[in-house]
This record gives C-alpha cells, structure tokens and sequence, in this order.
C-alpha cells in the first residue's frame, strides 16, 4: 500500500524488518512511565535503523511509536519526520488539506494542497 | 556491567514463575529456557540499569522474586514480544514481565500510567484523557461540518457515533479528537471514499488502553469489554482497533 503511494523506489524498507524489526520503544506504557532517560536509550537501536535507510519519512502504525518516534528524531538530531498511513494515503490522493499537514515536513507542506484556501 | 553479585539463598520461594506457568496454555514455556541468550542479544532494553531478559527469566526460575521486584526493569519493558519471536523456545517473557507488573502495590506503579488507566475509568468513554462522550460527540460533529462545508467533494462524508448495524466499529486514540482534531479527519476521507459503513461508539471509544500497561486486569477488562459491548449493541460486525 505504501509502495503504491510513494512509488516502488521511495520506499526503502528498515533492517531487521516484520517480526525481526526491533520495537521503538515507547509502546507498553513507556511513554508515561517517567523513565525518560532509559527510554530514549531504549529507542537508540530504532533511531539508527531509521537513519541507515536515509529516508525522511517514516510512517508509524500507532499513536505511541508516532510520539516515541518523533521524540528519537528531535533527540538524537536526525531530522526525519514521523507520519500516519492515513496522511500519506490522502497525500497521493490528492485529498489532503491545509489543516491536515501538522506532521509533514517543508518539502511536501505546500504539495498538492487540497482547497488550499481553507486554511486556517 | 552489573557490579552487584546476585546471591542465591538456600531456599526456592519462587512465585511468578509458577503463577504464570498456571495461566499460559503449555505452562509458557518458561521451564524450557536453554540460557541462550537469544532474547537479551535482540533486546532493547538490554543494558538499561542492568536488565537484560535472560537474566530476568532465570532470576524468577531461581524464585529471586523479591530481588526482581526490588527493580524497575518491568516499566523498562515494552512487551514487544520479539524475545518470544527468537527464542528457539518460545517462552513467554512478556507474560512474565506483566505478572511482575501486576506484583507490584498498585499505587507504587508509575504514576503517569496509574493516571491515564485511573482516566479511562472515570466515564464511559474509557478515555485515558478523561474526554467524555458529549466531549467527543461535539468535538466529531463540529470538524465534520467544518470540513464538509470547506472541502464540498466531502459533502456527504460522515462520522456517525452509536450508528446501529454499521459493518465496522472503529475506536479512536483520545489524542486527536482532544488536541488535534484535524488529525482525524484523513481517516474519515478514506473510509468514506471505500464507502465503508462505519461508526464510533459513545462508550468505549477511547482506543489506548492504559489499564493493560499498569497491570490492573480488572480496569483493563472493564474497558476493553465495555467497547466490545457497545460493538455488539449497536450489531457492528468488525471490531477496528486503530491503536
């Protein structure tokens, strides 16, 4: 679905990946457990998985690894950003409007701007 | 390294290991552990205050109940269950892991999880925000007209809540409806352009579940039945978790 979007060669898969893929770490309460030192260490492994592929986007399945995720890349200066299945989905669709880009980057802020002048 | 020596006394006392062992279909596994060290090689929290997984594992088998206890380890856990995926016998430490959290005095567990599971149990809306659904239906309704009125080819989009015989049941992280609003509406597009029919539900339909990270199972059931049964009330065929 993600290759359907982005086009065969933008996507760039992690290593390990599926059931070997390691866990980014703020799922099982990790988020609100206090321990923030210990789980931004947790999430080195997947910050460095995100880097080696290069890629700016990375798209995350669930509101903990979007949170989680966006922290390793503030932290640990890499710079990607973090998005939902459902933004890019809309993006390629040409649905997404000005109010719907709160996580995309500069480079695809002002692209295919869905009633651009709705903005608020 | 870890420079403390662990000392092992002369009696078994152990607990966790049997408790689980009781509840897991062929005991978890848990006894067949071949000190391998899969688990801890692939393990993220390897290293942090001097967990590692295998040593957690054979502290329990070793019945070091109070000595486990005595960490943080299990808040450093994230039950991701890839320790499960490469242990060539597939034991069950998260289940393990869980058990300990639940071990713990309730108001010793982490007060941030203590308080969205504490959240979610004060309305039908099982929110770990607190949102409560009049909160949620004016929140959904208000960005529904906003948008269909602002983007027309969405004129006819629709977010039902409580829409009985819908196909789907969708829930919701309360992130959005309560900070982020726009954010919700993406999904909504999608849905309504494979012209699924779709509803939320006025209870349950918080979709983060902070009981089941705390280790209360009782607020943990509560919550989760408490969705399952609005599915069922309103005669929705698929249960959609987007968390």
């Amino acid at each position: 679905m993600v290759k359907t979007a982005v086009g065969e060669e933008n996507f760039i898969d992690m290593q390990p990946n599926r059931s070997n893929n390691y866990c980014c770490g703020g799922g099982g309460g990790f988020l609100q457990s206090g321990f923030k030192a210990q789980r931004l260490e947790f999430g080195r492994l997947k910050d460095e998985q995100i880097r080696a592929t290069g890629a700016q986007y990375c798209i995350a399945g669930c509101h903990n690894c979007h949170a989680q995720i966006h922290e390793l890349s503030e932290h640990y200066g890499g710079g990607y950003h973090v998005i939902h299945l459902w933004t890019l989905l809309c993006l390629a669709l040409g649905i997404l409007g000005p109010n719907e880009r709160a996580y995309l980057g500069d480079d695809l802020r002002e692209v295919a701007v869905f009633h651009p002048e709705s903005a608020k | 390294m870890e420079e403390t020596v662990i000392r092992l006394g002369g009696k078994r006392r152990t607990t966790f290991m049997e408790k689980v062992r009781e509840i897991l279909p062929e005991g978890g596994h848990l006894n067949l552990c071949l000190t391998c060290g899969a688990c801890s090689s692939g393990c993220p929290a390897t290293g942090l205050e001097g967990l590692d997984p295998r040593k957690f594992l054979r502290m329990a088998a070793l019945g070091l109940d109070e000595e486990i206890l005595a960490t943080d380890w299990v808040w450093m856990c994230t039950q991701c269950q890839r320790c499960i995926y490469v242990c060539p016998m597939k034991i069950d430490i998260p289940r393990l892991v869980y058990n300990v959290r639940a071990a713990w005095p309730r108001e010793k567990r982490p007060k941030g999880i203590r308080g969205s599971c504490d959240m979610a149990l004060r309305n039908d809306s099982c929110s770990a925000m607190g949102a409560s659904p009049e909160d949620f239906r004016f929140v959904v309704e208000d960005v529904l007209a906003e948008y269909r009125e602002a983007q027309p080819e969405f004129a006819a989009m629709e977010a039902p809540i409580d829409k009985a015989g819908a196909e789907f049941f969708l829930n919701q992280n309360s992130r959005e409806p309560v900070t982020e609003p726009d954010e919700m509406v993406p999904l909504w597009k999608l849905l309504h352009l494979a012209g699924a029919d779709w509803t939320y539900g006025s209870k349950g339909w918080g979709g983060e579940n902070y009981c089941m990270f705390l280790g209360d199972d009782a607020a943990w059931k509560h919550i989760t039945a408490t969705a399952a049964r609005q599915a069922e009330e309103l005669g929705c065929k698929v249960f959609l978790n987007t968390e």
